[in-house]
């Protein structure tokens, strides 16, 4: 008999990324200037780099526990506590995790169940909509607007809560907007939230790359929010550690054991190398951090005026690495923008559309490049929206 | 201050108002630090970083180290005053070590910097003895590198 493959149902009901279509047309260009990817451009700290040598040195590439080294989990505790004033024990309130996309991986496939519906605010990050299908439940989109500076609103929010909501995704600051949520916008959401039996997936992977006068505020230390908050982050971004692929979940005793039970069978343990970095990170990387950020400051204040000295209209934005312009006044659609830009003069920027239906009109731009780079990107986009402008 | 230093060393052909923008600072601003950078000294000049290789005549380059008698009321002052005074003369440093000035010059052609040495440098009568390296080829200068091969983004785009 002739073997059948036959693929996951939820899997099937995928779309494939906007992205990916984009990324084809991309490769086919050699002089092209790509302002596209979402990682920053800065390699690992030294310090950190040698601590993950130090590990493989010294042979420490053994499984991991489960949960992660108890000495990283401590430095996590420490460093929640210090910044941003949330307090979890290390011994079971903290889950070391595969990058923060396993985090939040784990945290559908453990609070999940069929027909359960899933708040997710939009535009973001991609992937938080096709892996609730794939857990099987529903995602409710919850549109936010260039004019709210993309913040979440209460009213909106309450206006999709239904009896079978479950979980709210929270993604500030927000790839791709830049938006960032205020203690005040938060205390707003948590309000709302009280009246509710739902919980929160705060995905804070952005939180270091904060460019307001305050820092971060995560929604977990809003009263009453920790005990239905899932704290997802990671390394990649604050630490520009990608490719170690290491994150972590903060949560309540309750949610951190289900999750780590299916960690442990899915995933066993985060890279152990990556964990001995990561300690080094988080005792001795702030330092780190405030250098990328000052230098991300200068590219995000060049990249805004530019684009505004373009006449696009084009919210500051105040966290993570991108801007998040609006297109529409060109005439064009997102996709029609980003493929006549990259036909015409090689520069690659991601159609807004691929973070969600209300990306439409807007294209993400990264700063996660040097500024000579960027520089030379702004002037051909110059280009391009004048000679646009002449037609 | 340092900032305004910072961006200029990465890139002196930043205008005043660019600097702002970068900086998140008013331009007026910049432009009294740039101003009192230079009243003070401490911007000596602007100059472009170049890739020799790409010109038809390629100039040479090269180290000489110098082994000086300091003279008693001056140190070395004296001895560097009258090395720097010649024209063939890049750069001049007062080292720790083996010898004690490094005096870097370039020249058209490796004739040129010998006779240079020979006639010029090494007659300067507190100047020892001198010791002269030619660079053979120049990968980096001031933080830039040289060669334009590929500069491509190794990142992979994954979402």
């Amino acid at each position: 008999m002739e073997p059948k493959v036959i693929f996951n149902q939820h899997l099937k009901n995928v779309k494939p990324s906007v992205v990916g279509k984009f990324l084809e047309i991309a490769n086919e260009y050699k002089e092209i200037i790509s302002l596209s990817v979402g990682e920053p451009d800065f390699q690992t700290p030294w310090h950190i780099r040698q601590a993950g040598i130090e590990a493989l040195e010294q042979g420490k590439t053994f499984y991991s526990p489960v949960r992660g080294l108890l000495a990283l989990r401590q430095e996590i505790s420490d460093y929640m506590f210090q910044r941003f004033e949330t307090q979890y024990q290390p011994k079971t309130e903290i889950l070391v995790t595969v990058g923060s996309s396993e985090a939040i991986e784990m945290a559908y496939r453990t609070l999940l169940n069929p027909g359960d519906e899933v708040l997710i605010v939009q535009p973001s990050y991609l992937v938080y909509e096709p892996m609730v299908y794939m857990a099987g439940a529903v995602p409710i989109i919850i549109e936010t607007f260039e004019k709210d500076g993309f913040r979440l609103k209460p009213e909106q929010l309450k206006e999709k809560i239904t009896s079978k909501s479950r979980l709210l995704i929270l993604p500030y600051p927000c790839n791709p907007t830049g938006a960032i949520m205020e203690k005040v916008d938060l205390e707003a959401i948590a309000e709302v939230i009280r009246e509710t039996d739902m919980l929160i997936l705060s995905d804070e992977i952005y939180a270091e790359l904060n460019y307001s006068e305050i820092s971060h505020v995560s929604i977990a230390s809003i009263e009453g929010m920790r005990e239905r908050t899932i704290v997802t982050s990671g390394f990649s971004k604050a630490f520009a550690m990608t490719g170690w692929r290491i994150g972590y979940a903060c949560a309540p005793e309750e949610i951190i054991s289900a999750m780590t039970k299916y960690h442990q069978y899915a995933i066993m343990c985060a890279p152990t190398v990556s964990q001995f970095a990561g300690i080094e990170a988080l005792k001795n990387g702030a330092g780190d951090i405030v250098a990328m950020r000052s230098e991300y400051n200068m590219r995000r204040r060049y990249i805004v005026d530019r684009l505004l000295k373009m006449g696009l209209s084009c919210y500051e934005p105040k966290g993570a690495f991108y801007v998040f312009p609006n297109i529409s006044s060109t005439g064009l659609n997102s996709e029609e923008f980003c493929e006549k830009l990259l036909k015409q003069k090689q520069v690659a920027v991601i159609p807004g559309n691929a973070f969600g239906d209300s990306g439409e009109g807007f294209v993400r731009i990264s700063y996660s490049f040097s500024l000579k780079h960027i520089i030379e990107a702004m002037n051909r986009m110059e280009e391009f929206i004048q000679e646009l402008s002449q037609r | 201050m340092e900032d305004v230093l910072k961006l200029l060393t990465q890139n002196a052909r930043l205008t005043n108002s660019e600097m702002a923008v970068l900086l998140g600072k008013e331009e007026s601003e910049v432009a009294r630090i740039v101003e009192k950078l230079q009243e003070d000294g401490v911007i000596k000049g602007y100059q472009a970083i170049i890739n020799y290789e790409k010109l038809p005549h390629i100039p040479v380059f090269a180290l000489i180290e110098c082994k000086v008698m300091p003279k008693a009321e001056y140190g070395f002052q004296e001895i560097a005053d009258r090395v720097m005074a010649l024209e063939e003369v890049d750069s001049v440093y007062l080292m720790a070590g083996n010898y004690d000035l490094a005096v870097y010059v370039k020249g058209a052609t490796m004739q040129e910097v010998a006779n240079f040495v020979a006639k010029r440098l090494s007659t300067l009568e507190s100047i020892l003895s001198t010791s002269t390296r030619f660079v053979l080829q120049r990968y980096k200068q001031n933080g830039v590198i040289l060669d334009d091969k590929d500069i491509r983004d190794p990142r992979n785009m994954v979402l």
